[in-house]
């Protein structure tokens, strides 16, 4: 007989901070510059220098640690976490062991069925990032290498850690998990989350256990997963080999394995044992923080609606449903446009131009909605345009791909093509008669009881009109010439 | 019976990346377990009332403002190395 296990993961994520100079020097942070450019004396740990704390760095951290729902320390105090290795020029990584930033927080995940679950983050601290190492010979493995170099304009750059609770019960929880992750720590602003410039890191602890059973099983500890789609697949193939194995009567052993996207495996890393014996002690060169209530306050007004306050207000306040929320929301930029472009005009409306035809047309062209050639107050301006009856719906789309084309405001499309509805009476009686005296025929049998005739002389009224009539006022007109 | 064995000697060089005769570690263990000894003393004293401490100076928030500086010429940064490539510290194979 078989055992139903249960997958139990955690993940420690690693974010770089938007700030522009490092955490301890005034060496920039930016990506991408020549090898060792961008290093100074704190930075590559010469003898006597002093480390001082970016206070931006505090910033963005409470930052995170608020949109995340901690609860802040009142006093924290930075560490020494020591291990030998190239690359770290000091021989010891500046990190929070005893006392971070802050504790006991929460991130909601929503599952496609809707439901709601609650994972538990343990901390968040601060901490330097170490050097770059490129490893020379052999396809840049590090076993295979004849050398290595260290480029140490990383080191120093400012991160938070963020733990969470071994909440995690599938390999979809943990990708929902970092997406709704990123999603707060971009539109926080607390960090840009590029991937590719390893903005954003992550490791996860995975392990089973029999369903039912509260202790935990013996966890692996699994890196070099580069892609969130990799966390997933990385958790999966390691839940499903400590299945297999503990099926087989074997154990699994606590150990951290490395992810092969291209293989789709595990594979154990070889790792000295005394690695993990990293002594920490509270870093002598930097003074305790206090986090006073007027800090963090000040820190708290600065925080923007987080995207899931968001959703819900966007379906309360403007009535939208639970689908267009989510999509408006995606981005702040997205969801500033909206609202910039709903201003006391029929917001249903805006958000279907909005998503159905600017979102469309910015798709084909691999444009964002910051580079729409439609700005929000032209796009406002065409709903009401057409809300107001001046112009129709059908000529509404002409108008937009119009506006989308040369950047014109709807009403110099509207005056220059002449495209503006009819909707003075005596317009339209003048219209409505000659169509009228054209078609006695259909006149004849409509006053004959059929009473589907109507929408032949409508359509031949708009196509006279060149689509501009007025449809509600033709109709109404249309009637009162032909009633008796 | 001692608190500093050879063998905590030996498990703290392993970690310090010194390599110690085995005179060299009995002394060392004499000396450390002088040191422990000086400081179990303070534990005598009744600390009662008084808070932990981390940091020996009276400060605290100190900090500065998020600004760029210059940092060094690379040449500078690479002038004492023994080995350096294309911008980098070059360093012998890492695993054995
Ligand atoms: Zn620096």
């Amino acid at each position: 007989m078989s055992i139903d296990y249960e997958i139990v993961v955690g993940l420690e994520v690693h974010v770089e901070l938007a700030t522009r100079s490092k955490i301890f020097c005034g060496c920039s942070t930016q990506f991408g510059a020549e090898p060792n450019t961008q290093v100074c004396p704190v930075c590559l740990g010469l003898p006597g220098t002093l480390p001082v704390l970016n206070r931006e760095v505090l910033n963005l951290a409470i930052r995170a640690a608020l949109a995340l729902n901690c609860e802040l320390a009142e006093h924290t105090k930075f560490d020494r976490k020591n291990y030998f290795y190239l690359d770290s020029p000091k021989a010891y990584q500046i990190s929070q062991f005893d006392m971070p930033l802050a504790k006991n927080g929460y991130l909601d995940i929503t599952s496609p069925n809707g439901a709601v679950r609650r994972i538990g983050i343990t901390r968040v601290h601060m901490e330097e990032d170490a050097g770059k190492l490129l490893h020379a010979g052999q396809g840049g493995q590090i076993g295979n290498a004849t050398s290595s170099l260290a480029d140490y304009n990383r080191t120093g750059v400012p991160l938070i850690e963020i733990v969470s609770e071994p909440d995690l019960r599938t390999p979809e929880e943990a990708y929902l998990y970092l997406t709704g992750l990123k999603e707060i720590l971009e539109f926080s602003k607390i960090s840009d989350c590029n991937m590719e410039e390893g903005s954003l890191r992550c490791d996860a602890n995975i392990s089973v256990r029999p369903l039912g059973q509260a202790a935990l099983g013996t966890k692996a500890e699994l890196k070099n997963m580069n892609s969130f789609k990799n966390v997933r697949a990385g958790v999966e193939y390691e839940a499903k080999r400590q299945i297999r194995l503990l099926n087989e009567g074997g154990r699994v052993v606590q150990e951290t394995r490395a992810w092969d996207a291209e293989k789709g495996v595990t594979r154990s890393m070889r790792s000295k044992e005394e690695a993990h014996d990293y002594r920490y002690f509270p870093e002598p060169d930097l003074p305790m923080i206090l986090l006073t209530a007027d800090m963090v306050e000040t820190v708290r007004e600065t925080l923007p609606e987080l995207p899931q306050a968001k959703r819900v207000r966007f379906q309360t306040q403007y009535g939208l449903n639970e689908y267009d929320a989510g999509v408006l929301t995606a981005t702040s930029e997205l969801a500033e446009y909206f609202e910039a472009a709903a201003m006391g005009t029929n917001p249903k409306a805006v958000c279907n131009w909005l998503t159905v035809e600017l979102l469309g047309r910015l798709n084909v062209e691999g444009k964002t909605i910051a580079e729409s050639p439609v700005k929000p107050g032209q796009l406002n301006a065409l709903v009401k345009l057409i809300e107001s009856g001046e112009l129709s719906g059908k000529l509404g789309k002409q108008v937009f791909a119009e506006m989308a084309e040369k950047g014109e405001a709807p009403q110099v499309v509207v005056k220059r093509l002449g495209l503006a509805q009819i909707s003075d009476v005596d317009s339209l009686k003048k219209i409505v008669m000659d169509v009228l005296a054209a078609n006695p025929g259909p006149v004849a049998e409509y006053r004959g009881g059929k009473a589907a005739t109507l929408g032949f002389l409508v359509g031949q009224i708009m196509k006279v009109s060149r689509g501009q009539a007025n449809p509600q006022k033709v109709n109404q007109l249309l009637r009162e010439e032909l009633e008796p | 019976m001692p608190e500093i064995t050879r063998e905590t000697v030996q498990k703290i060089a392993r970690l310090a990346n010194l390599n110690l005769t085995g005179v060299e570690q009995d002394t060392y263990a004499g000396q450390l377990e002088k040191i422990l000894e000086y400081v179990h003393k303070l534990n005598q004293l009744d600390t009662t009332g008084v808070p932990q401490t981390s940091h020996a100076l009276p400060l605290q928030d100190v900090w500065r403002e998020d600004v760029v500086t210059p940092s060094l010429d690379r040449d500078e940064v690479l002038a004492e190395a023994p080995d350096p490539s294309g911008g980098c510290f070059r360093v012998p194979r890492i695993i054995e």
